[in-house]
């Protein structure tokens, strides 16, 4: 109790020190929450469009498929294998798929796009094109023929609802695949790259217009923490044979995995000066709290204080310092992070061209998983303890004598 | 029987690699009850002599014993316990805690000594009352003048009763009616408490109020007088 008064006391003997301090603490821990939070929930975004809007945590796939992705390294469709996916504890849909690039055309123009055969039900839990509908009606059922166009491509080929879309391409072992399909629906996709090509017709009747009965291109997996992905995928591949490869989306997508370890360093990079401007910033306070109350210090231990004493005490006056600074930082971070949270911040120009290329919508959500907020606000936390070593050190090192010689 | 006994006390230090002898021999015995000053000119080892013999400075040679106890056969964690059992200080510059007041100033050795918050305050009240400051208990140092802040060092110095203390210049930065105060004060607390008090000073005040005057010079007791003070 002795100790906590000094210190207490002791911290506002020069408020004006304290409160710059406590205040570079707080900008500290809101600047490295604000960074963090974005860069986790730009990582997030990407991989919420890549694998959760689109790919799936992971797929399973005829073996080879992923090298060589043609209807002709595709695999049958099966209740057991389903199950037997579906079975793993941590899976928790299984969405089938079958898609191959194909023309599709309209009156005058046409253009390469991505047919994609999915389940109109199971397809709910990952893309939901249901949802992405801007115009027109979802499909009723499988074998429904019916086709939903991406608005970029509608606009391109000058379709919409209740006209025509012709497709023409190659089918399973190079049969042809040629059809037409009234369009039900015009899809806003989200994802610039993905509105420009896409078309999703539904499931039977894909397998139908490839020749590819009873076949798919690929399983899309969700899981319950995508976290855990990479234990998922080695469970799958284990219940599986040989014939089948079983990819996580970190596999799936090499290039978003390094895009984000490099923004990952480049941020790093960025939070490490500040945790340096920070942490000499507080090294700085230490260091005269410490210089100007030597001769105190000395009279203390003259006294009969025993070094213990005043180390602790020093180091409860930064650690109060800190811990108001923490907590201030964390908590003032709070409404900036829900904000933009709410309202993320858009990119333009190159580096949402730069996004784009994966197929992600160009705006940066800041991530309000608290994680986040708690893991800086250790970090600093953590800094300004290490700091409280140099009083530590240097008061077991004090003598008296020498410490009250003016 | 002495108090503090000292026998061929020496105190060599090094200023850029020339050895000076600060306390060249010393021996000096103080008895309880004493109220002794030890006189000399700057630099003649006052400070360095009461600093040994209050533990806070370890001889080059020589030995310090303390109502028995060998000062520096004790580690410097046991030193720190004796010399809050067993010394009182009282410095040139008051050295009061500043952010504590006159009654935790006071409280403070007894808390470090691990005695209960409420005993701590009774004594330290008590102390405060001794030396005049009774309606200055919570101040802040810094809303004392310099004779009441040395009064609550005298009062923070004999908060542990301890066997005696040891006042480095205690006069130096007070004016003429502050100084014969707080002389009269400690002389009163000797007489009837019979406080051993040890004195380094210039302050012909103080000199003429000891019982005993040692001068040193050159680090060594050149003189050691007992008489009959003067009266304030």
């Amino acid at each position: 109790m002795l100790h906590l008064k000094l210190a207490w006391r002791n911290i506002w003997r020069n408020k004006r020190r304290t409160l710059i301090t406590i205040f570079s603490i707080f900008v500290a821990v809101v600047l490295s929450a604000l960074s963090n939070s974005m860069q986790i929930g730009s990582y997030d975004q990407m991989i919420e469009n890549v694998a959760g809007l689109y790919l799936g945590y992971a797929q399973v796939h005829q073996d080879g498929y992923w090298d060589d992705p043609q209807l002709n390294n595709s695999f049958g469709d099966s209740d057991s294998l389903q199950q037997k996916i579906a079975s793993v504890d941590e899976v928790t849909h299984v969405v089938p798929r079958i898609e191959s690039y194909a023309l599709a055309a309209g009156r005058e123009q046409s253009r390469a796009s991505l047919v994609i055969g999915m389940h109109p039900e199971k397809e709910k839990v990952l893309v939901d094109p249901q949802q992405k509908l801007v115009k027109g009606d979802y499909f009723e059922s499988p074998s429904q023929r019916a086709a939903l166009v991406s608005e970029g491509l509608a606009d391109y080929l000058n379709l919409s609802v209740g006209d025509t879309l012709v497709i023409l391409g190659q089918g399973f072992r190079g049969m042809s695949a040629a059809d037409k399909y009234p369009i039900t629906g015009i899809l806003d996709m989200g994802m610039p790259q993905m509105n420009k090509n896409t078309v999703y017709i539904p499931l039977h009747t894909a397998q139908e217009l490839f020749g590819a009965y009873d076949r798919l291109t690929a399983y899309a997996l969700m899981v319950e923490d995508a976290r855990s992905v990479e234990e998922v995928v080695t469970t799958v591949r284990s219940r599986l044979s040989d014939d089948y490869e079983v990819m996580s989306w970190q596999t799936l997508m090499p290039e978003l995995v390094q895009a984000i370890e490099a923004d990952w360093a480049s941020g790093m990079i960025m939070l490490l000066v500040l945790y340096m401007v920070v942490g000499f910033g507080i090294f700085g306070t230490i260091l005269m709290m410490v210089a100007e109350r030597q001769y105190e210090l000395g009279v203390m231990m003259a006294i009969g204080t025993h070094k213990a004493t005043l180390q602790i005490m020093m180091v409860l006056e930064l650690l109060m310092i800190s811990i108001i600074g923490v907590i201030g930082g964390a908590i003032g971070s709070l409404p900036f992070i829900w904000y933009f949270h709410l309202n993320p911040i858009r990119l333009s120009g190159t580096a949402a061209e730069a996004v784009e290329q994966f197929g992600i919508e160009p705006i940066v959500p800041f991530s309000t998983d608290p994680q986040v907020l708690f893991i800086q606000a250790a970090i600093i936390f953590g800094i300004a303890v290490i700091i409280s070593l140099y009083p530590v050190v240097h008061i077991q090192r004090l003598q008296p004598v020498k410490a009250m010689q003016k | 029987m002495a108090v503090i006994e000292s026998h061929e006390l020496v105190k060599i230090y090094d200023e850029e690699g020339v050895p000076v002898r600060a306390v060249n021999g010393v021996d000096v015995s103080i008895k309880r009850g004493e109220f002794s000053a030890i006189v000399g000119p700057s630099g003649s080892g006052k400070t360095t002599l009461l600093n040994i013999i209050g533990g806070l400075d370890e001889p080059t040679s020589g030995t310090v014993s303390i109502e028995g106890t060998d000062l520096f056969a004790l580690d410097q964690n046991e030193r720190i316990d004796f010399r809050l059992h067993h010394i009182g200080f009282v410095f040139q510059a008051y050295n009061l805690i500043p952010v504590l007041t006159a009654i935790e100033n006071v409280a403070f050795i007894l808390q470090m000594q691990g005695k209960p918050n409420r005993e701590c305050r009774q004594r330290a009240r008590e102390l405060l009352e001794s030396v005049g400051l009774s309606d200055k208990i919570d101040k802040r140092p810094n809303e004392l003048s310099g004779g009441q802040q040395q009064r609550v060092a005298v009062a923070r110095a004999l908060a542990s009763k301890p066997d005696f203390v040891l006042a480095d210049e205690p006069t130096a930065n007070l004016d003429s009616t502050s100084s014969a105060n707080l002389l009269d004060m400690m002389a009163e607390l000797n007489r009837k408490e019979e406080i051993t008090f040890i004195f380094s000073t210039h302050d012909q005040r103080v000199i003429d109020r000891a019982r005993r005057v040692m001068t040193l010079e050159d680090g060594k007791i050149v003189s050691d007088e007992t008489r009959e003070p003067e009266t304030a």
